[in-house]
């Protein structure tokens, strides 16, 4: 008996010497694939940076996300301060990074940094979660994280509140530009995950109801500098 | 499974008649319609964009081997493991054993429809290993020992009265009537459950050649989690999921949203390459993919319905369907319900079992209409019809195609049968016709014209 790759492999090549036709296209003129250049057919991401920030703040307040926009990363750390005490966090887990360690170093609560010391349990006994992201996109309300900029697979989902710093310059109009850029960045080493998150985590598992935090966390804050 | 139809007429004429259940349904997908229609007009050309998705569909499953290999070539080179099944059995046994050889002790599930396909959990727990769904619905599924009713809302079906006794009854909670505080008693029974579990099992929505990336699209985060924690992570898939490049994804991930689920993007999509990297400081240490054939190739073969392999299984096509929507999921008796099921179904498990699920079709096309890949499922539908027909005729077919054969090869004959059956349909109305008594009970005949139209049209152009 020959392995079940050659045996597949066989299958499909046999299968495939008959031709199919190709979809029926609606636009039979030009190629519908554009390579990574804009789709003009798909949702909006702004022509300029100027457009794409409006696009965002309106897909992420639809998403039930927060946004804060600040002018420096100064004004960034007494916004995360502020959001820590009104929430009365116990706990904060922090991916290391320049741009989060000012942020948990004005915590009055415990702050430990995650990737450093990584404890699946006390992640999980954690109130929230400060990571930055590879970038935002604009046209979805998505916050592309991944192991490298968000302290690993776990820390942007297994506490209750996910908090993101990011800088206005990450904003990307959209999904394909958030692509190009994962490829450009990451060439053939990729981090071994990459997520786009498009607001907290939801189900509308029971009667279609939505709920917000099924798993993941309930409340997402991007706190956008510049 | 020789049974299959007479089970499914029985589950659909039950199902048809309760009314009650099929307005929890109707009330169920009416937020979809809505949300869908807003996130559609967001589009700057719906149309356009079905044509690049068809088309990234079509050029993978059309070099199905090339793309493949190439897939599976970086997978590799990230450091995962591959594995091929023939079949479902070749699957099973696959997953058990790396279960065996981990000598797991909890096994922790997202969302996977191949695996009810391949029925994973049965052979898992035969074998001795616990295993929990963590997707809501499939979790109350589970709890219920019932399949999934539609595969992207596995419990759309089950009122929220049923689900807070399920869980009075299975965790001991209290009854509660809101949504909100089931799902967190879903989400504090099972947040340990990720965090002690040594093998993660998921599926896969999207597989990368270009990159060797799979891409997992979900809402909860039940997924991420199921792919976080622990230590060994097993995704299961078709072989039909891939894809040629990363950027294809930037027009299927959010059609897959907005055509399933009304949404611009689902809550998270996640790609996967390979298990933790230097320098990560969580993640699986390893990576294992089983790549599933199932008859996937005898559809690949047969170049008329080939499309039907590009399906992104967004469940757009159940939630317009009025059949899906008046006899319900269970009624199939499929793993993939709706139209896209009674599709594939008759490849995936023979045509002679399954056939009738494409008759029970109006063939209204709103299926085709919705579907984000342009898949032509109306026709195919009629093409599994047709196939039946000349694989297996029954008797019927037989009688009555040779004799309309005989008979309209000669003119005299359908002249003369056209004649006497003018004549007596006054007569017809009155008789109790074999076959016809449900029909007759409700219409009348429609009253036979003078002439046929042959003699009009010999008496105006002659
Ligand atoms: S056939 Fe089309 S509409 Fe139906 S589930 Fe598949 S992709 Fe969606």
């Amino acid at each position: 008996m020959s392995d079940a790759r050659t045996d597949i492999f066989a299958r499909i090549r046999e299968a495939l010497k008959v031709k199919a036709p190709k979809p029926h296209l609606k636009a039979q003129t030009s190629s519908p694939k554009t390579s990574v250049a804009a789709k003009p057919w798909l949702p909006d991401g702004g022509e300029t940076a100027e457009d794409s920030l409006l696009i965002l703040a309106e897909q992420l307040a639809k998403l039930k996300a927060v946004l804060i926009r600040v002018p420096d990363h100064a004004s960034a750390a007494k916004a995360f301060a502020e959001l820590a005490t009104t929430k009365s966090w116990k706990k904060v887990a922090y991916h290391g990074h320049e741009l989060t360690r000012p942020l948990a170093a004005t915590l009055t609560c415990e702050a430990w940094e995650a990737d450093a010391s990584f404890d699946k349990q006390k992640l999980e006994g954690s109130d929230a979660g400060l990571t930055t992201c590879e970038s935002i996109v604009a046209q979805l309300g998505s916050i592309l994280v991944s192991s490298r900029s968000s302290g690993g697979r776990a820390l942007s989902v297994l506490p209750h509140v996910h908090v993101v710093i990011a800088e206005a310059s990450q904003v990307v109009p959209d999904l394909g530009a958030a692509l190009a850029l994962v490829k450009a960045r990451h060439g053939t080493d990729m981090p071994s995950m990459l997520s786009f998150i498009t607001g907290p985590s939801r189900t509308g598992d029971i009667e279609r109801i939505l709920v917000l935090g099924a798993h993941g966390p309930k409340e997402l804050f991007l706190i956008l500098v510049g | 499974m020789d049974n299959s139809k007479a089970i499914f007429l029985k589950e659909a004429t039950v199902n048809a008649a309760d009314g009650v259940q099929r307005a929890f349904i109707s009330k169920a997908l009416g937020g979809y319609y809505t949300n869908r229609d807003l996130q559609k007009a967001r589009y700057r050309d719906w149309e356009r964009a079905r044509d690049a998705a068809s088309m990234a569909k079509w050029s993978a499953v059309n070099d199905l081997a090339n793309v493949l290999e190439k897939f599976v070539n970086n997978f590799e080179r990230n450091g995962g493991v591959v594995h091929w099944a023939r079949d479902a059995a070749e699957a099973r046994d696959i997953i058990l054993k790396i279960a065996e050889n981990a000598k797991a002790k909890a096994i922790v599930k997202s969302k996977c429809m191949t695996s009810e396909e391949i029925h994973l959990n049965d052979a898992l727990e035969k074998a001795g290993f616990g295993v929990v769904e963590s997707d809501l619905g499939e979790f109350i599924q589970q709890l219920r020992g019932e399949a999934p009713y539609h595969f992207v809302f596995p419990c759309m079906h089950v009122k929220r009265e049923a689900i807070s006794e399920l869980f009075t009854k299975h965790l001991g909670t209290a009854p509660t009537d809101s949504p909100e505080e089931l799902t967190m008693i879903a989400r504090r029974h099972l947040r340990q459950l990720y965090v002690d579990a040594d093998i993660g099992i998921t599926g896969a929505n999207f597989l990368v050649a270009e990159t060797g990336q799979i891409s997992i699209t979900e809402n909860e985060g039940n997924a991420r989690l199921t792919a976080a924690l622990p230590r060994i992570h097993i995704a299961l898939s078709g072989i039909e999921k891939v894809v040629n490049e990363l950027d294809d994804l930037s027009v299927l991930l959010p059609m897959l949203a907005t055509a399933g689920a009304g949404q611009p993007m689902t809550c998270y999509n996640t790609l996967y390459s390979g298990p933790r990297k230097k320098g990560e400081c969580d993640g699986p240490e390893e990576f294992h993919i089983v790549l599933l054939d199932n008859a996937r190739t005898r559809l690949l073969a047969d170049p008329e319905q080939r499309d039907a392999l590009h399906c992104i299984r967004c469940g757009a096509c159940l939630n317009v369907c009025p059949i899906f929507k008046n006899i319900g999921g269970l009624a199939y008796g499929t793993t993939y319900q709706g139209p896209i099921g009674s599709v594939i179904t008759p490849h995936l498990r023979g045509l002679k079992q399954w056939n009738h699920l494409s008759g029970a079709s109006s063939l209204c096309g709103a299926c085709t209409d919705a579907c984000p890949v342009r898949i032509d499922l109306h026709h195919h539908l009629l093409h599994n019809r047709r196939n039946a027909a000349k694989e297996s005729p029954t008797l019927f077919d037989r009688v009555f195609h040779n004799g309309f054969n005989f008979v309209i090869k000669r003119p005299w004959l359908f002249a003369t049968g056209g004649r006497i059956f003018r004549a007596t349909l006054p007569l017809l109305q009155k008789l109790p016709l074999p076959y016809m008594g449900a029909w007759m009970k409700t219409r009348d005949l429609p009253k036979a014209p003078a002439q046929s139209f042959r003699d009009q049209w010999k008496h105006d152009h002659v």
